[in-house]
């Protein structure tokens, strides 16, 4: 239970705060219009602006590999699924619509280098393995984190969240998919899947955030039910499902000191380089500049289409008025 | 596959390599798009059309092979589809004359003993395609100064490629051509005047710009396009993926 | 820019039989193109059969801080449901 109370506050807010506690203790979901706490909300815009950024940023080291997919089948597939991630960040800045926030006002803190994404996507994609690491571990993270959110306490991020996990299933297994024939085949083909679930495992496990006892917004968020687990706990429930999947694809994970815990009933894995993950999340990951600038090129690129659509749109309604007006003078006539 | 090849084989070749080459050129967008909308637009033309030349490729051989095996000048399709993206409108443009003339050709084709059965659902798809670049087309056309002078300069680039559509294809012999160019004559024409653009003056015919992509003489973008496209692929003889 | 593109909420029937349901909301120009926008991204995989586009500014909703004179007053009204009325066991179709 959260009580933000401050000195100033009138009796009509901490009525209007007490409702909304109530609400989020019993469950149930706050909605657009439903009075919320300041803090609330500007947690819940960069929380959701994060995720929205991320899925469109997202594209690019996927759609890196498009026009180099090596079959029609592996072409589909790719091509649906970097569609999907456009179509998830739509999903998601609608969402933070609803809190009063435009996606251009988002858009422009992206491009600006104020908002962030998920840093995973500062690494880049070196060979055709690397799509199927994505979907299998980056993906996999991403829906181990996702999956409680579709119980997140505000309702249109939810139904948001209830939608792109559906639709990421695929996503999932298309990437494990795509690994397993890849080490079951050539030898090349095989070294080349080790390879890239050695670049992404580590990285992967950095996206469930820093460890609890550094994560500045976790305990407020959790209070809210915005988050419902610590990033340590999804970060374990991620680990304990890879292994044994690894194991099924053939291909190891780099880490010397995985092993299975048989007291605590879960994997033991080595400590995660926190240095890299700071880092990266400054801007000094290999492709921070670059991912940063196609999104603000495309976006500078398409701003006369924008300007158009829209000139269009304002004459159309103009002569439609035009001739609305000049069929009622004639009517009178 | 050689220039022998012909009948249903060819057309199969022709259809299938339009298809194939047009979609590629729009999966480029991805991560590029003026607006988000607008790559989900995209990207469903270009599974639309990735899922016909599949379809159409195995019909002549194997899919893979063909399309990552063969030399540029064992490829079918049209010049006009294998020119590079160039901005939003560049790419409109070449939507509206390419959508036009396969949705007519489909449409001619829908009786086909060969073709028919998937020249019925692809038609459907194509009809839509066209519609998304005639309702571009009517904004930028009549939307800014801007947006005016790039959609006329699309059209001005890419009009001399569009003779080379109506030329009979070995195996098509349902499609009646010159039918076939008086339909899409009179509809981009009259999409091209709604847009308050002009009709260009230039040849649609002639010497190397009459297109002879049916033939297998292609642009030297498209040189580079299939490199990109094939390198993984011929990088691992017999691998499968 | 796209923040003169204005917002639309889209409707979807996901098939027939059924009613059109809120499915999320876009950005568009104009209505014509909201419509096409709404079909690539809310039905792309093959989850209506009919799409309603409103202009988001073109609906009035009920205020949550009239919630209770609004709803409240329906709650304490059981006539109106069936189970309000006992019926003896043995007397069917009712």
């Amino acid at each position: 239970m959260t009580t933000v109370t401050d000195a100033g506050q009138t009796a009509v807010d901490a009525d209007r705060t007490a409702v909304f506690d109530a609400a989020v203790a019993a469950d149930e979901r706050i909605e657009p219009r439903d009075w919320m706490p300041d803090a609330y909300r500007a947690t819940l815009v960069r929380q959701i602006a994060q995720h929205a950024h991320s899925e469109i940023i997202g594209m690019q080291p996927e759609a890196n590999w498009i026009t180099r997919a090596p079959s029609l089948r592996r072409k589909a597939i790719l091509i649906a699924k970097v569609q999907d991630e456009a179509g998830h960040g739509l999903y998601l800045y609608s969402a933070a619509e609803t809190l009063g926030t435009s996606r251009e006002e988002l858009l422009d803190k992206l491009h600006a280098g104020r908002q962030k994404y998920s840093s995973i996507f500062n690494y880049p994609t070196l060979t055709w393995a690397d799509v199927g690491a994505i979907g299998w571990l980056v993906d996999g993270a991403a829906i181990t984190n996702q999956v409680p959110i579709c119980r997140c306490s505000y309702g249109p991020y939810a139904r948001a969240m209830v939608r792109i996990c559906k639709e990421e299933s695929f996503h999932q297994r298309q990437g494990f998919e795509l690994l397993l024939t890849l080490s079951r085949g050539t030898e090349a083909q095989h070294a080349m899947a080790q390879d890239a679930v050695n670049r992404w495992w580590w990285p992967s496990l950095m996206m469930f955030g820093p460890p609890d006892d550094e994560s500045s917004h976790s305990a407020q968020s959790m209070a809210w039910k915005i988050k419902r687990h610590s990033n340590d706990e999804l970060r374990q429930r991620f680990v304990d499902i890879a292994v044994p999947q690894a194991e099924a694809l053939g291909l190891t994970l780099p880490d010397p000191d995985l092993k299975w815990n048989e007291e605590r009933g879960q994997h033991d894995f080595g400590a995660i380089d926190w240095t890299e993950f700071w880092d990266v999340l400054k801007g000094n990951g290999p492709c921070n500049e670059q991912r940063i600038t196609q999104r603000r090129t495309a976006h500078e690129d398409g701003a006369w289409v924008r300007d158009a659509a829209a000139a269009h749109a304002a004459k159309h309604t103009e002569r439609t008025t035009a001739r609305s007006a000049q069929n009622e003078q004639e009517a009178t006539a | 596959m050689t220039a022998t090849v012909s009948g249903t084989t060819g057309a199969a070749l022709v259809l299938g390599d339009d298809a194939l080459v047009l979609s590629h050129r729009l999966a480029e967008w991805a991560g590029h798009a003026p607006v988000l909308e607008e790559e989900v637009a995209l990207a469903n033309i270009a599974l639309d059309l990735l899922g016909q030349a599949r379809v159409l490729l195995s019909m002549a051989g194997d899919e893979d092979e063909l399309a990552y095996l063969r030399e540029e000048r064992a490829f079918r399709n049209l010049q006009l589809v294998e020119q590079p993206n160039g901005d939003f409108a560049h790419t409109i443009v070449r939507q509206l004359l390419f959508s036009t003339y396969q949705r007519f050709l489909y449409e001619a084709l829908a009786g086909d003993r060969v073709f028919g059965p998937l020249a019925a659902k692809a038609v459907k798809e194509v009809a839509y395609h066209q519609d998304h670049a005639e309702q571009w087309t009517l904004r930028l056309g009549d939307g800014t100064d801007e947006s005016q002078a790039r959609m006329q300069r699309g059209l001005d680039a890419l009009w001399r490629y569009t003779g080379e559509m109506f030329r009979p294809v070995d195996g098509l012999e349902s499609v009646k051509w010159q039918e076939l160019e008086a339909r899409w004559s009179s509809s981009v024409t009259s999409v091209i005047e709604r847009a308050t653009l002009r009709v260009p003056e230039g040849p649609r015919t002639g010497a190397w710009a009459a297109g002879a992509g049916r033939e297998g003489l292609h642009t030297e973008p498209f040189g580079r396009m299939l490199a990109e496209m094939q390198h993984l692929h011929r990088s691992h003889p017999g691998a499968s993926w | 820019m796209s923040g003169d593109w204005p917002l639309w909420e889209v409707f979807v029937r996901s098939r027939r039989g059924l009613s059109h349901t809120h499915a999320g909301s876009l950005h568009a120009p104009d209505a014509e193109l909201a419509l096409r926008n709404a079909r690539d991204l809310y039905t792309r995989r093959s989850e209506g059969v009919s799409i309603w586009v409103v202009p988001s500014t073109a609906i009035t909703a009920s205020s949550p801080d009239e919630k209770d004179p609004f709803f409240e007053p329906s709650a304490d009204k059981p006539y109106r449901h069936p189970t309000f009325y006992e019926i003896p066991d043995g007397v069917k179709h009712l």
